[in-house]
């Protein structure tokens, strides 16, 4: 097993015609997701990848059984995508897209809360179960099949990461990114929930940054509620505060989010917290190693 | 009297987290008084005999000179300063305009003072504070309250937080005359100020709502000495990927008011935030760029900026990047680290090799390349006989660069 993408997963591109859209629909595709359909308004009958397009989710969904989607449009158009598959009842929408209002995406989480469907990101690079299905813009080949469950709200760190894993012989059973916005659709507690319960995973890499308090409300769960080792590492502990580190959640206002406040939180539940971002992989393989004892 | 509001400060529970696109007080004052909110009465001088003519239509006893700069604490470095006639004000806008206004909010280094917002002075009886933001943990609009203001609300938010009221706006009907009438009486207002303040909130929210604020702030409220409600000091701050829809608000930004290496990268859409040290760093990615600082820092050196080049980055915007680097004189060493995803490395070898033809570079750069084509990439700097450390790993590639910069 694993979380959120595997064989069974149908995925819809939102966007397919699109540069972007049309160039990881190739590569999902070539990691053996199945594509099954893609959607732009008004270019419906067409074909990228052979993949059909269609004008609607609700068509894809009707026509193509989708139960997945991703999201490639443009940042003002991107809430109405995430809209639209909610409506039509697709199960898991990632959004990669950077850059949406945050005052829309106010009004998309009041929108998704009395429907089925689970958001990831926006700002995402998207879920990979390694081995068996891609849903996001990562570099499939870094990837290996395994034990690890990696949560993160970074894109390349995490990359960097589960290079790091794959190179210790520390396969990964799924990869994903919350998103670096500051208005999520899942959190980091939603997956840590998801990895308890998932049989394949048997410990969990959690990526943070400065800003919010996610990395905080996070440590109180793990303490409490979850039972496999977690290795963290937070980015930003030289970030000067007042400054958007190039995320739109990345920030220290008013002294508050810092990662000297995050560490100590993590440290103080018990977390293994890395020393350094090249120390990822050493870390999880020693927490690992203790609890097998 | 003279109250700077320390503006942009908020609760501990509930912050400003976001890129925004600031604004002066005087144009957030403009604003808010189309939404009918009352604000003193006066206008933005650029010169000191600007500031005689407002002085003189104002007609009061009191002017009040504030600086326009995008940081607050300005009170007690001299921003701000009280004049008893037209003659005096046109002096003290002669000795305000020009001078370097350090707050704690600007840095050792100050800002410039350019232009002077001159207005009315008014008896004060009370001071309170009104904000809006988005609280992240509940994915909401939250309007806060407290009779605490003039001061540092963040202060109030940890040492006194039962102050702050707050009420969550539900997003699909926007915040609702009961809430405010609440708050309102939740402050300990009659019935007299209670109208007055519905409307003074109500006029916030439509602001913050539809200009796409990431924070709107009335810091502080005043009650004058008329028993009505004026906002003394203002702030908003927009929403940078909402700018899009609102050409009105991009139209106010000032840019003597931003770092200009800032404002260069902005235009190559590049992320770039300038910072104190010596290394210049260009990194693909937010997360990874900063762990990237971090690593520097930790091996004993300090990064001179924050690079994201972003997940497309070709040849081009590779260039653009190093150009911004090298023009950053205290730069005494180049770290590249490039995880190559979607990006290809080979391109991005391509465009640092482009780059170091065009721009001159008299400082050793370390280059780490790692993922997609990365040994194509490695065969490219090679081939192209410039003179480049390749590092193998992440933490080599950053002792390396600190090495350098220290020899």
């Amino acid at each position: 097993m694993c979380i959120l993408v595997d064989t069974n997963t149908r995925l819809v591109v939102q966007g397919i015609t699109g540069k972007e859209g049309s160039f990881h629909t190739q590569k999902c595709i070539e990691y053996g997701t199945k594509v099954v359909a893609g959607v732009t308004p008004g270019k419906g009958g067409m074909k990228v990848e052979d993949v059909p397009v269609f004008n609607t989710i609700e068509e894809a969904v009707r026509k193509e059984g989708a139960n997945t989607s991703i999201i490639f449009v443009p940042p003002a158009f991107s809430a109405d995508a995430i809209m639209e598959s909610a409506a039509a009842g697709i199960g898991l929408v990632v959004c990669v897209t950077e850059g949406i209002p945050t005052l829309d995406m106010v009004k998309v989480m009041e929108y998704l809360f009395h429907k089925k469907t689970r958001l990831i990101g926006p700002n995402t690079p998207g879920v990979i179960s390694p081995g068996k299905c891609k849903v996001g813009i990562m570099p499939g080949f870094v990837h290996r099949e395994g034990g690890i469950g990696v949560v993160s709200r970074s894109g390349t760190l995490t990359y960097e990461a589960v290079a790091q894993l794959t190179e210790r012989g520390l396969g990964q059973s799924t990869c994903l990114g919350i998103g670096g916005d500051p208005v999520l659709g899942t959190s980091f507690i939603d997956c840590l929930m998801l990895f308890e319960k998932d049989p394949q995973t048997e410990g969990v890499v959690l990526i943070g940054e400065i800003g919010g308090t996610a990395e905080e409300e996070t440590s109180v769960f793990i303490k409490e509620h979850f039972s496999k080792p977690v290795v963290a590492f937070i980015a930003g502990q030289t970030a000067p505060p007042g400054k958007r580190m190039g995320h739109a959640g990345a920030i220290i206002a008013g002294g508050k989010g810092t990662a000297a406040e995050k560490i100590a939180a993590l440290t103080s539940a018990g977390i293994a917290v890395a020393p350094s971002p090249a120390h990822i992989g050493e870390t999880m393989q020693k927490a690992l190693q203790s609890k097998r004892g | 009297m003279t109250n700077d509001s320390q503006a942009g400060k908020l609760s501990v529970v509930i912050r400003r987290e976001k890129v925004e696109m600031k604004i002066h007080e005087y144009q957030a004052k403009a604003i808010l008084a189309s939404y009918r909110v009352p604000v003193p009465r006066g206008e933005v001088a650029f010169d000191p005999e600007q500031a005689y003519q407002i002085a003189q239509k104002l007609g009061v006893d009191t002017i009040v000179l504030k600086a326009q700069v995008h940081a607050g604490g300005r009170g007690k470095g001299g921003g701000i300063r009280l004049a008893h006639s037209p003659e005096e004000a046109r002096q003290i806008a002669n000795e305000m305009i020009g001078m370097t206004l350090v707050t704690h909010q600007t840095g050792p280094q100050g800002k410039k003072v350019r232009r002077l917002l001159v207005e009315e002075g008014m008896q004060i009886e009370k001071e309170l504070y009104l904000g809006i933001v988005v609280d992240r943990s509940i994915s909401r609009t939250v309007f806060m309250a407290s009779e605490a203001g003039g001061v540092d609300i963040e202060q109030v938010a940890a040492e006194t937080p039962e102050k702050i009221l707050r009420e969550p706006v539900e997003p699909s009907v926007g915040f609702q005359g009961f809430q405010a009438r609440k708050l309102a009486y939740g402050l300990g207002w009659g019935k007299e100020l209670v109208s007055q303040g519905v409307k003074v909130m109500m006029g916030l929210y439509r602001v913050f709502q539809q200009k796409d604020c990431s924070l709107a702030e009335i810091n502080p409220l005043v009650i004058n000495h008329k028993k009505e409600l004026v906002a003394l000091d203002a702030k908003l701050n927009f929403d940078d990927n909402a700018l899009f829809r609102h050409p009105d608000i991009v139209e106010l930004r000032d840019l003597d008011e931003e770092e200009p290496l800032e404002v260069q990268a902005s235009k190559s859409d590049l992320s770039y935030i300038k910072l104190d040290g010596n290394i210049g760093c260009m990194v693909n990615g937010a997360g990874l760029a900063m762990a990237t600082m971090d690593l520097i820092k930790q091996a004993g050196g300090e990064p001179a900026n924050f690079l994201d080049v972003g997940g497309a980055a070709s040849a081009e915007r590779v260039a653009d990047a190093f150009r911004i680097l090298m023009s950053d004189e205290r730069v005494k060493a180049v770290l590249i680290n490039i995880f190559g995803g979607i990006v290809r490395c080979d391109r991005v070898a391509q465009g640092v090799i482009e780059a170091l033809k065009e721009v001159k570079v008299e400082v050793p750069v370390v280059v780490r390349l790692e993922g997609t084509n990365a040994e194509e990439a490695a065969a490219l700097l090679r081939q192209s006989k410039l003179n480049f450390m390749v590092a193998k790993g992440f933490k080599e590639a950053a002792d390396m660069a600190v090495s350098r910069a220290k020899a």
